[in-house]
């Protein structure tokens, strides 16, 4: 009876929503055309004003930085409610950290497998993060891509291996200093008089890796903050599996 | 090219169905990650290569990492606590 009426007021929201969605998708713009002015203006005069070929970042790290500072200061906070939410429980069942040995190493395959892919990663990394006002990229996905490095590590080594290149102490204070140099980087304009978040630095060859002023230099504070913050999240997931240990049964 | 579009969305849909319609939560994570592929060559076929690139580092990377992760840490303090309550027993 209930899972009859159940379906039976699915199928009438659902027969809703989908008249309605019929009715929205009818009128969409045809695919490619943009209305708005924006898009138009920015793409005719990002290059020559900023000097940076990828027009999203020029946006991101520029037009719109005081955005972005926001956005990365809601990461900061977000990784901060995790690490408070996930503390460590008193009396929690642990052991110390260097303790702690586990040898469940996967079969060389594996390793031999994703030793070049760690070695690609982080090369591929650098490359998105240093490139970010060239090419399409910048210091958020390069962060991402480099967190991942340890992680992999992880998966095919053991936590050893995961505790030794991840100082927690040194990614806490690389996430704030992150953090804390965009802000630093937006306030210096400060001191000569100019608005907030100017892009005070001399901009450079269009298409250099050292060009487009604070563009480049942004993004790669972003980069340092994204990986720290994701590093942490995931060393405080980590954290009591790493330094727990199940009891005898 | 239109009907590239179109079979990349259909598939989106698609893999997003299958995503909710799994019922065991890790299968359901690795079902997750190939969604979080497919948005990110839907981006890119849409001319969004720097969402494309994100949607590659977070949708089919660092989202279903953070939930295997999640899932593990539950798993293993509802396997602690088992254990907790047998030794006062």
């Amino acid at each position: 009876m209930r899972e009859s009426l159940r379906i039976r007021l699915f199928l009438i929201f659902g027969g809703i929503f989908l008249l309605l969605y019929c009715y929205a998708a009818v009128d969409l713009p045809p695919w490619g055309s943009y209305r708005g002015p924006y898009g138009d203006v920015i793409s005719r005069v990002a290059v020559y004003e900023r000097h940076a070929t990828d027009a999203v970042n020029a946006i991101n790290y520029d037009y719109r930085a005081f955005d972005t500072l926001g956005e990365e200061f809601i990461l900061f906070t977000a990784v901060l409610g995790v690490m408070m939410l996930l503390r460590r429980e008193e009396g929690a069942s642990t052991q110390d950290a260097d303790k702690v040995s586990d040898d469940y190493r996967l079969s060389d395959t594996v390793r031999a497998t994703a030793m070049p892919a760690i070695v690609a990663t982080v090369v591929f990394g650098f490359y998105i993060g240093l490139h970010g006002q060239l090419t399409p990229g910048g210091g958020f996905q390069a962060g991402v891509v480099l967190a991942s490095v340890p992680l992999l590590l992880y998966v095919c080594e053991n936590t050893e291996s995961f505790r030794r290149i991840t100082s927690h102490t040194a990614v806490e204070i690389l996430e704030a200093m992150g953090a804390a140099s965009y802000a630093l980087i937006g306030l210096a304009p400060l001191l000569f008089g100019l608005p907030l978040l100017t892009n005070f630095l001399p901009l450079g060859q269009t298409g250099d890796v050292f060009s487009s002023g604070t563009i480049a230099l942004i993004s790669a504070c972003v980069g340092v903050e994204v990986t720290a913050a994701f590093l942490l999240v995931a060393y405080t997931y980590l954290e009591e599996i790493i330094t727990g240990h199940i009891p005898e049964e | 090219m239109m009907w590239v579009g179109a079979g990349l969305l259909l598939l989106v849909a698609v893999t997003g169905f299958g995503v909710v319609r799994t019922r065991d939560v890790t299968s359901q994570v690795v079902a997750l990650g190939f969604y979080g592929v497919l948005m990110a060559l839907v981006f890119f076929f849409f001319q969004a290569p720097d969402v494309a690139l994100s949607q590659i580092t977070v949708g089919a990377l660092a989202l279903p990492l953070m939930v295997m992760l999640a899932i593990s840490r539950m798993k293993y303090r509802a396997h602690n606590q088992k254990a907790k309550g047998q030794r006062d027993a």
